[in-house]
C-alpha cells in the first residue's frame, strides 16, 4: 500500500524537544494539511518528510521503505517553498530542468517534461524569462512546475501562498486544487496557517500545537466535532465562543449552569460522575440567533456592532471577563450599541468539554 | 618624546581645526543669511540660499584636497610626458615613443601581465573557497581572523616578512629562511629564490596573493551569507551534490561580487610597487610599471618626461577596469 506513514517522530534540537511523537498514516492520493500556530512545529515536520531535517527518533516510511537515513533528492519527493526559491540566475526553463539534468535524463525527456509542466502552469511564454522578470503569482507556479518535473510521489507545500497578494492568493489556491484533481495518485502534503486554505484543500487537515497533533480529520468534522478546546477555537472565524460553566445533571442530555446565572441544556451525554464539575460551553458565533421569546441561552449588552453587510458582528462584553462573545448574524441588523440582545442557538450545534478542554462527544 | 607630544597636538590640532572649520562657516553662513526671526519671502529666500550653498561648504575641504592631490597631478603628469627630463622643453611624444623600445619597459609590461593574470585569479579563489569552507566548521571564524590578519600588514612590512621567508644563506650555513630550511631538510640545495629569472615574479605575488585572500575572502564570505538558503535547500532535494550546489547555484548567484573583488585586486596589482621596490627593486627582471616609474622619476638624477609617461601608461591601463568595477558595483548595490 503506497503512502506515507509516519511513526512515533521525534525531533529535538540539543536538549530542547520541538515534535513529540507523531503518528500519522497518509493514503496515497491524499491531499492533507498540516495547520497550527506559528512555532508548533509544522514546517519542521514538513522539512523532516523532504530531509532537509533529521529526524531525532520514530520511523518515516514512504510506499513502505523507511527514509530515515535517505536523502531528500531519494525519497521521491517535491518541495514548494515560501519564498519560492527558485535559481535566480536560471531561466523558468533552466529552473525546472536542473534537476533532471542533475539526474542525467537525456535532453528530450526533459524537454518533454519541461513543456508538460509548462503547458499545465501556463508558462509556456515565460520558459526564456529570469526569475526577476516575472511575477509573484507566476514564480510560484515556477516553483510549482519544478517540483511537477521531478516526478514525485509526495508533493509537499511550505506555505506556498503566504508570499502573495490576497487575490493571486485566491487564484492560486485554485490552481493547487485543480493540480491536485490531475495528480490524482500524488499524495499532498500542504503546510499553512490560514485555515481558508487548510478547509478547502484539504482531504485530511491536521492540527498541531507544541509539537502534538491535537485532533486528525476530514475539515468539515474538524468544524462540527472539535475533539478538544485548542481544535474548537483554531477552526472557524472568528473563534468559538467559550463560556465557563458548571454541569448541574447529567445524563442524555446535560444541563449545565452558565456563569451569569443563565441554565442551558445540550444534547450531550455526560456521566453521572460528572456533575458538579467545571465544564467550558461553547458556541459558534455563526451559530447564534437573536432570540425574541423568553426561551434564549443568554443575554448581554452590545459593546461594538461591525456591520460587514453580508453578515454583521456583535460584540457582547461581560458574561465572560475579558474576552467578548462574538455573535455573527446574517444580514444587515437594526442594532446599536447599549442594546441588549438575547441569543439562542440550535441544541445540536452546541459543544462542550471537561475541566482539561476534551470534548464529551468525543470521550 | 618630544616627537610623541608633537605627533599628538597635531592629531588634536587637526581634529580641533576641522570642527572649528564646519562650526565656524556653518555659523557664519546663518548669520549672514539669517531665516530665524525673519518672516515671510526674506526667510524662504535666505533658507533657499544657505540650502544651495551649505553642502558645497562642507565638502570644500574634501574637494579641495582632491583637487591638489588627484586631479592636479592627472593633468601635470600628462603635461610632464609630452616634456623633457626637467619638464621645460615640449618634446611630443618622443617620451612615448622611446618607452616602446626600452627593453626595460617591456620587460615591467611582460611582468604586469603576469601579475594581472595570476594574482586577482588566485587571490579570489582561494577567497571564495575558504569563504565557502569556514562557513561549515566550528573553528572556522579563527581561521578567518587568521588569514584576514595579512591585510592589517603594510605592503612594504609583508614584504620584510617574505625576505625572511625567502632568504638564502650559502650552502653548510644554518638557514634562517624557512623555505629553503624546509629544501635542505628535505635533501636539498639551498636557493637564492629572488634571482631565478621567470620564477621569481611569482615568488613576488604569492606575497601579495597572501594578503589580498583575506579581502576576498571577507566580501565573499559576506556575499555567501546573502544566498537565500531556500535556493541550496531546493537545489538538494533536486539532488545536487555539494560540487554542483556550490559552483551551479551559490557561485553564480554570487557572480556579480566576485566580480568586483576580482576587478578591485586587478587595480591594485596594476599599481603594484612597494613589494617589489623592497624585495628586488626590479633586479633580476622582476620589474614592474609602477617601480619603473618610480626608477625614472626619482632615481639617477630623475627624468620627470620619462616617468611621468610610464605614469600616464599605468592610468590608461586602470581607467577601463575602474569603470567595469564602479559599474559592477553600483547594480550590485541595486539589487
Amino acid at each position: 500500500m503506497a503512502g506515507l506513514v509516519l511513526k512515533d517522530i521525534r525531533k529535538s534540537y540539543g536538549a530542547v524537544d520541538v515534535i513529540h511523537g507523531i503518528d500519522l498514516d497518509i493514503k496515497q492520493g491524499e491531499f492533507i494539511v498540516f495547520v497550527g500556530p506559528s512555532g508548533c512545529g509544522k514546517s519542521t515536520l514538513l522539512r523532516m518528510i523532504a530531509g532537509l531535517e533529521q529526524i531525532t527518533g520514530g520511523d518515516m516510511l514512504i510506499d513502505g521503505e523507511r527514509v530515515n537515513d535517505v536523502p531528500p533528492s531519494k525519497r521521491g519527493i517535491a518541495m514548494v517553498f515560501q519564498s519560492y526559491a527558485l535559481y535566480p540566475h536560471m531561466t523558468v526553463y533552466d529552473n525546472m530542468a536542473f534537476g533532471m539534468r542533475i539526474a542525467g535524463e537525456s535532453k528530450e525527456e526533459i524537454d518533454r517534461r519541461v513543456r508538460a509542466a509548462a503547458d499545465i502552469l501556463q508558462l509556456t511564454t515565460y520558459l526564456d524569462r529570469l526569475p526577476k522578470a516575472l511575477s509573484g503569482g507566476q514564480r510560484q507556479r515556477v516553483a510549482i512546475g519544478r517540483a511537477i518535473c521531478r516526478n514525485p510521489k509526495v508533493f509537499l507545500f511550505d506555505e506556498p501562498l503566504s508570499n502573495l497578494d490576497a487575490a493571486l492568493r485566491v487564484a492560486t489556491r485554485i490552481e493547487i486544487a485543480k493540480l491536485n484533481e490531475q495528480m490524482a495518485d500524488t499524495t499532498m502534503i500542504y503546510v499553512t496557517h490560514d485555515q481558508v486554505e487548510a478547509m478547502t484543500l484539504a482531504d485530511r487537515i491536521v492540527v498541531l500545537s507544541a509539537g502534538r497533533i491535537e485532533q486528525v480529520g476530514a475539515p468539515l468534522e474538524l468544524y462540527e466535532r472539535p475533539a478538544n478546546l485548542f481544535v474548537a477555537r483554531f477552526i472557524g472565524s472568528p473563534a468559538m465562543n467559550v463560556i465557563p460553566a458548571k454541569i448541574t445533571s447529567a445524563g442524555a442530555a446535560t444541563a449545565l449552569e452558565l456563569t451569569g446565572g443563565r441554565t442551558v441544556t445540550v444534547d450531550i451525554a455526560t456521566a453521572a460522575s460528572e456533575v458538579g464539575k467545571a465544564a467550558s460551553f461553547g458556541v459558534r458565533p455563526e451559530d447564534l440567533q437573536i432570540s425574541t421569546g423568553d426561551d434564549f441561552l443568554f443575554a448581554g449588552t452590545v459593546s461594538i456592532v461591525e456591520a460587514l453587510g453580508e453578515v454583521t458582528l456583535l460584540y457582547i462584553e461581560g458574561l465572560v471577563p475579558g474576552e467578548p462573545i462574538i455573535a455573527k448574524i446574517p444580514g444587515i441588523l437594526d442594532v446599536k450599541r447599549g442594546d441588549t440582545i438575547r441569543f439562542t442557538a440550535d441544541r445540536a450545534k452546541l459543544h462542550l468539554f471537561n475541566a482539561a478542554g476534551q470534548s464529551y462527544r468525543a470521550l | 618624546m618630544q616627537q610623541l607630544l608633537f605627533a599628538i597636538f597635531t592629531m588634536v590640532g587637526g581634529v580641533l581645526a576641522c570642527v572649528v572649520y564646519f562650526f565656524g562657516t556653518n555659523w557664519l553662513l546663518d548669520k549672514i543669511f539669517p531665516s530665524k526671526g525673519l518672516t515671510g519671502p526674506q526667510a524662504s529666500k535666505n533658507l533657499r540660499i544657505t540650502n544651495a550653498i551649505r553642502p558645497w561648504l562642507f565638502m570644500a575641504p574634501a574637494l579641495f584636497a582632491l583637487g591638489i592631490y588627484l586631479v592636479y597631478p592627472v593633468f601635470e603628469s600628462v603635461r610632464l610626458s609630452l616634456h623633457d627630463r626637467s619638464g621645460q622643453q615640449f618634446v611630443g611624444l618622443s617620451n612615448f615613443r622611446w618607452m616602446l623600445g626600452d627593453s626595460e619597459f617591456r620587460q615591467s609590461i611582460f611582468n604586469n601581465f603576469l601579475w594581472l593574470l595570476v594574482v586577482p585569479a588566485l587571490s579570489t579563489f582561494f577567497g571564495l573557497v575558504i569563504a565557502a569552507l569556514t562557513d561549515r566548521i566550528w573553528w572556522g571564524n579563527i581561521a578567518k581572523t587568521l588569514i584576514f590578519m595579512p591585510m592589517a600588514i603594510s605592503f612594504v612590512g609583508a614584504a620584510v616578512i617574505w625576505k625572511f621567508v625567502y632568504d638564502y644563506r650559502s650552502e653548510g650555513s644554518e638557514q634562517i629562511g624557512i623555505l629553503n630550511a624546509i629544501v635542505v631538510a628535505m635533501g636539498g640545495q639551498p636557493e637564492a629564490w629572488m634571482t631565478i629569472p621567470f620564477w621569481n615574479n611569482f615568488f613576488l605575488m604569492v606575497i601579495l596573493i597572501w594578503i589580498q585572500t583575506g579581502f576576498a575572502m571577507v566580501i565573499l564570505s559576506a556575499a555567501l551569507r546573502g544566498i537565500p538558503e531556500e535556493t541550496i535547500e531546493a537545489a538538494v532535494i533536486d539532488g545536487a551534490n555539494g560540487f554542483q550546489i556550490f559552483f551551479k547555484i551559490m557561485v553564480p548567484q554570487i557572480w556579480g561580487t566576485i566580480a568586483v573583488v576580482w576587478t578591485t585586486i586587478t587595480i591594485l596589482v596594476l599599481k603594484v610597487f612597494d613589494i617589489v621596490l623592497a624585495m628586488t627593486n626590479g633586479q633580476w627582471q622582476t620589474q614592474v610599471l609602477a617601480n619603473l616609474m618610480f626608477d625614472w622619476m626619482f632615481r639617477g638624477g630623475g627624468d620627470f618626461g620619462r616617468g611621468a609617461s610610464i605614469a600616464v601608461v599605468i592610468m590608461i591601463l586602470v581607467i577601463p577596469i575602474m569603470i567595469w568595477n564602479i559599474r559592477n558595483a553600483t547594480r550590485e548595490m541595486e539589487r
